[in-house]
Formats: structure tokens, sequence, C-alpha cells
């Protein structure tokens, strides 16, 4: 029985640490995501943005020395392909989501093709809070090894959910979000919010990116995203548009990726792929749960090319 | 650095040091002009397709390795290309090395190449040898003019597995591997049985993470088993990276794959499992500069050099490198047999009968569905 107990346990501890491990990168391309759609346009193109902003943290806090500055650099790096993304889809006729597809091609090919000599020298990682000491537990340790970057993300959650409800500047996003032509006989300039809302929006999933490089799994490779930036976006309209939820829902798809693993790991050797697969799978069922020919979802943005 | 303002060695024969005076006089006065030896040699144009990238520290990069080491011979020209999908690319690359490049023998090296990519290319070109690395050739089915080779690799994994026993406090070890396929279940075994040559008491936990190139899944499954209380961690994946550098950031011992990882875990490597494509690729280049028929089946291990262990690394204790030694010399010897009965499965069933013996070269252990009593894990997801 108390093995039993100590496997259940086994796996809680593994859920929640790395819900927070894996979570961190979902929770800074979800926030940005959610400012680039508050503003009435999608940025699929972040997937690239993450993959781009984690070759120029690593590759930046090589030659530099310094992993925080390297995560500057990544942040940098998105906030000039957000950049890209809103001049483009600021011209005449042109679609936010076959530009985000471009965009997530070149990010991703640009950053294979100058991170090609950075896979093998080993960088300078950020360091991680050891807020475990207090237990004597190595599991219970391991778990509670927490970088800033999650707690500066968290902090981000609410600052942007207070961003968009107590501002001037967020209501200026919320409204040429909701509708061009009301933020247009206000006077704002729809495409200049938009243009600042993506480009922040790239510099929040360039930092995520640093995290993958920097921090975990910790090393530039070419296969080191696996499609989370995609998977942020489907988060964000899991999360309704809401910082907050943003939050727990990085969280949640952070733990079922890493359910399949723990599970394993105490002996649970049954239907391993489909635990595996589990963020795939919760992804699929988020998309199919919200979608309607018929209404548009709550909370969504009333400009967002999706909903039309 | 070029070739001739190398140093010869002190010990380097006369002909090496006639050659390299030629070629510094060629150097000065007449530019690249070949001794006169190297003309015997008929040039040979060999060609290189990887799945991944070249310096991945694992599958790929051992690969590439080998192909780079055929730059030291002069009159074998060597091209390759890296990250070529399992799609209708690689036919692609193929046709281009052929007729651009002037391409006499293509290596593409990934499984997924063979079909229906190389047999779909092969007869265009019965001239062109094609070489595919895993061992899917069947005289009865596929082309002449196609081959496989591969090599025992579970044999530096045995005695992987051998270190790793000597070296666990826990009894436990950890293999984090990508699929439930044959020559991994090969692998996982082989270690485990060497572990357990040791320590019966020893178990392997072993987690798939369900693809070949998944780092943040590595990473995830490297620290799970940790928390579980393993000690010894080795992977089957295509970069053994993560694996290597979680294990040492947590302060645990690993096995490498592939390559030699010794210098990404400084403190506790203890040995690994690579490939010697070099000596493969050196082979081939050989039969085909002399015009030799070139065999459709190349196999071997640590006897024929196509595997080796990685050095040893700083925490290995003597006890352990003896033994170490000891079984890697009866694999030399070819007196090592891994499987042989009575030898049950993880789910108590008899795999092997008392007094069977399977060797190394017996095709049966190809097919392999199982994992070896000792092994926590199941071959179906």
């Amino acid at each position: 029985m108390s093995d039993e107990w100590s496997a259940i346990a086994g796996v809680l501890i593994a859920v929640l640490g790395g819900a927070i491990r894996v979570g961190t990168p979902f929770l800074f391309v979800s926030l940005g995501e959610c400012l680039t759609e508050r503003s009435g346009r999608i940025n699929l193109g972040l997937e690239g943005t993450l993959v781009m902003g984690a070759m120029t943290g690593y590759g930046v806090s090589y030659l530099s020395g310094s992993a925080w500055l390297g995560v500057l650099a990544a942040g940098g790096a998105g906030v000039m392909l957000g950049w890209l993304h809103a001049l483009l889809c600021q011209q005449r006729r042109v679609n936010d989501i076959a530009v985000g597809i471009a965009l997530m091609i070149f990010g991703t090919g640009l950053a294979f093709f100058l991170g090609k000599p950075l896979i093998q020298p080993s960088a300078p990682r950020l360091p991680a809070l050891s807020l475990g000491a207090w237990s004597d537990n190595p599991a219970v340790r391991a778990a509670l090894e927490i970088n800033a970057l999650f707690l500066i993300g968290a902090l981000l959650a609410v600052a942007l959910w207070w961003f968009f409800r107590y501002t001037r500047w967020g209501l200026y996003v919320r409204t040429v979000g909701e509708s061009a032509d009301a933020a247009r006989a206000l006077g704002l300039d729809v495409d200049r919010v938009r243009m600042l809302s993506t480009m922040a929006g790239g510099f929040l999933a360039g930092v995520g990116g640093s995290f993958l490089s920097l921090y975990y799994p910790g090393s530039w490779s070419e296969g080191l995203s696996s499609g989370q930036g995609l998977m942020a976006v489907a988060l964000v309209i899991f999360a309704r548009w809401n910082p907050i939820h943003c939050f727990f829902a990085s969280l949640l798809f952070g733990g079922a990726a890493a359910l399949g693993p723990a599970l394993q790991s105490v002996g649970v050797t049954w239907g391993y792929y489909l635990f595996n697969a589990a963020p795939y799978v919760l992804t699929l069922l988020i998309m199919i749960a919200t979608s309607s020919s018929t209404r548009v979802l709550a909370g969504m943005p009333g400009q967002l090319s999706s909903g039309k | 650095m070029s070739k001739q303002t190398k140093q010869p060695p002190l010990n380097a024969g006369r002909r090496t040091l006639i050659k390299a005076a030629l070629a510094a006089g060629a150097l000065s006065a007449l530019g690249g002009l070949k001794p006169l030896w190297a003309a015997a040699k008929k040039k040979v144009t060999m060609g290189f397709i990887y799945v991944g990238s070249r310096d991945d520290y694992g599958y790929n990069q051992a690969h590439y390795e080998g192909k780079s080491a055929l730059a030291k011979l002069d009159w074998v020209k060597a091209v390759d290309q890296e990250n070529v999908p399992e799609t209708i690319d690689v036919q692609k690359v193929m046709e281009s090395m052929i007729n651009l490049d002037g391409a006499q023998v293509i290596f593409p090296t990934s499984f997924g190449y063979f079909d229906p990519h190389i047999l779909k290319i092969a007869p265009k070109y019965p001239k062109v040898m094609f070489l595919h690395c895993g061992g899917l050739w069947d005289a009865s089915k596929h082309p002449k003019n196609v081959g496989s080779y591969f090599g025992y690799i579970d044999e530096p994994v045995y005695v992987a597995g051998v270190v790793a026993g000597h070296m666990s406090k826990t009894g436990k070890l950890g293999f984090i591997a990508a699929m439930a396929i044959p020559q991994v279940l090969r692998n996982i075994n082989s270690f485990t049985l060497g572990a357990r040559s040791v320590n019966p008491k020893i178990t392997t936990t072993v987690v798939f993470t369900g693809g070949w190139a998944l780092p943040v899944k590595e990473a995830e499954a490297a620290n799970t088993l940790i928390d579980q209380g393993v000690d010894v961690l080795t992977c089957h994946v295509d970069s053994p990276k993560v694996v290597v550098e979680t294990a040492e950031k947590r302060g645990i011992y690993s096995c490498g794959y592939h390559t030699d990882n010794s210098m990404l875990a400084p403190k506790g490597f203890l040995t690994g499992s690579q490939w010697n494509w070099g000596k493969v690729y050196q082979d081939y280049a050989e039969m085909i500069s002399a015009g030799t028929k070139i065999p459709n089946l190349v196999r071997g291990g640590f006897k024929e050099g196509i595997v080796k262990s990685s050095p040893y690394g700083k925490a290995v204790g003597d006890k352990a490198r003896k033994q170490a030694d000891e079984v890697r010399g009866k694999f030399m010897n070819g007196s090592m047999v891994v499987y042989k009965g009575p030898l049950k499965d993880n789910t108590g069933r008899s795999v092997i009968a008392a007094g069977k013996e399977h060797p190394q070269t017996d095709i049966w252990l190809e097919s392999m569905d199982w994992l070896v009593e000792g092994v926590v894990g199941s071959t179906k997801g």
C-alpha cells in the first residue's frame, strides 16, 4: 500500500514540477499571443518566433557570457519578427493567418540556418531558485527548482490582466480589437496599436524561446520546440483571451506533457503513447469543444479573422 | 589546417615522410600536383545523406564522423547533406548526388529512407550502389545494387550495463527510449543483462518518449526517473545530449550513445556505445576503388570494428573497468553470448529455453519484441 502511495505522490510531484518547467514557455507565448489577439490580429508565426528566440538567446548568451543578455536578445528577435508580421498585415488585402504561417516557416528556417554553429558549444544557462530547500525529499526539491522567468511570467499575467482592465492603453488595445471602426472614430491609429501589440507579443514569445534553450531542457537543437508555439495559440482560445486563465492553462499543458514520462517512471507501463500525446489530445479536444459554426466564442475579440 | 603543413609524427614510416616531403615541395613549386602513387588508386565519389543535423552528438554525427574519416584518403571525394526529411526530398538529393557530383555509391543513413525512396531510385541507376544503414535489404525482394550495413551496437551497450551495474548504489537504472522497435528493445535488454550480470537485483526503468528527437520530453523523462531514485541513466534517441546533460546537472551517472559524449558530463560520465562508421566507409571505398563486388549485407560488432566503447569516465572504479574489459575481450574473441537460456521476459514468460543460445549474428534477435526480466516497462503502449 505504501508503495502505491509513494508512486502516486511521485507522479503528482513530477506533474507539478513538469507543469512549472514545461509550462513556462507556454506561458510566455500565450501571454504574447493574448496581447496580439486582443488587438484584433492572430499571429500564428509565434512558433517561428519561439524557435528564433531560443537560437538567439543561446547564441548571445554564448558570445557574451551573460544568460540574461541572451534572454533580452531573444525578446529583441521576437520584436523584429512581430514588427515584420504587423508591417505585412497592415498592407491592403493581406491575411494575417497566411502571413503568420509564412513567418512561422521563415523564423524556424532562419533559426536553423543561423543556429548551425550553436548546436555543439555550451552557453551559460539561467540559474534556478531553490524554493524547495525546506524539504528533505529530493523529488520535492527538484520540482521546486524554479527559474526566475516563471515567476516573472506569473507576475506578467496579473499585470497584463490589470493592463487590459484598468489602463487607458489597455482600453485602446481592446477597442481596436473589438471594432476597428469604433477605434477610428475615437481617433485611434488602429495599425499603430496593432503593430505595438504584435511587437510586444513577439517579445514575450522570444523570451519564452530563450527559456527553452537557456534553462529547460537547456541547449539549442533543431527539435527543441516540437510545436509548443502552435499549442500556445490554441491555449489562448482555451483561456478565453484572459491572461490569468493563460497562466493556469499553461500549467495544465505543462503538466500534461510531464504525465507520460512520470507514469512510466513509477512503473505504470500501459498506455504511454496515449499519455505522451496528452498535450496534443488536449489541444484537439479544446478545439472541438470550442468550435461552432453558429456562435462566436465568449471573450473573443470581434476583429479576429478566425471569428468572421 | 591544410594537409601539407602538418608535421609528420616521429614514428611515421618512410612512405609518409617521402609523401610529406613531396607534398611540401609540390606546394611551393607545382601547386596541387599529386604524388605519383596516388594515381594508382581509382577515384571514388561517395554521397552521404543524414536525416538530422551533422553535429547533434548522436546518430547523424556518428555518420558524419565516419564520412569525415574519408578525408585522409585523397582519392575519395565525399559529399554529404544534412536535414533531409524521409520524403520525396531524399530522392531528389540522391539523384542530384548521382547526376551532379557523380557519386558511385550513396549512403542514405536514416531508417525511413529505404522504403519507398531507395527502392524507387535504385532501379533507375543500376551502376550506382545504394547502401542503407539499418538492415532492411532482402535478396529475394530488393534490387541487386542495394545493400545494407549495420552494427551490433548492443555489445558496447552490454559493456556499459556491466559498468552501470558496478557503479549504481540504488540498484535502479534508467533508460530513455524513443520507441519500442526491435533495435531499441535489444539495447534495453542488453544493458539490463549486463548490469544484472554484476548484481542480479538491479532493475532498469524504461521511459518511451514516442519520438526520436523530443528534447523537452527527454529532459522530463530524465528528471522524473532521477526523482524515483535512478542513479545511472542512458538512452536510445537521436541525440543523447539532453539526457546526459540532465544527468550531470542532477549529479548522477550517465552512459552515452552513438558518439563520444564524455565532454557533456565531465563528472558523471561512465562509458558509452559508439559507432565506428569511419572503418566501414573506408572499407567500402577500398572495395569500390579496387573494383571488387560489394557485399549486400555487412554486419559486425566489436570484433569487426564496427562498434566501440567510449573511454571510461573518471568516476569508473577499477573493479568495473576490469570486468568490462574482460567482457569486451570475450566479444572480441567471439566467445560471448548475451542471449542464452534460460531467459524469462518481464511478464514471467520464458523466451529462451534452458540450454539454447542465440549468438549475436542470429537473425532471430532482430525481431525482438520482449523486455527481459528486470526491466520495468512494456513493449505495448
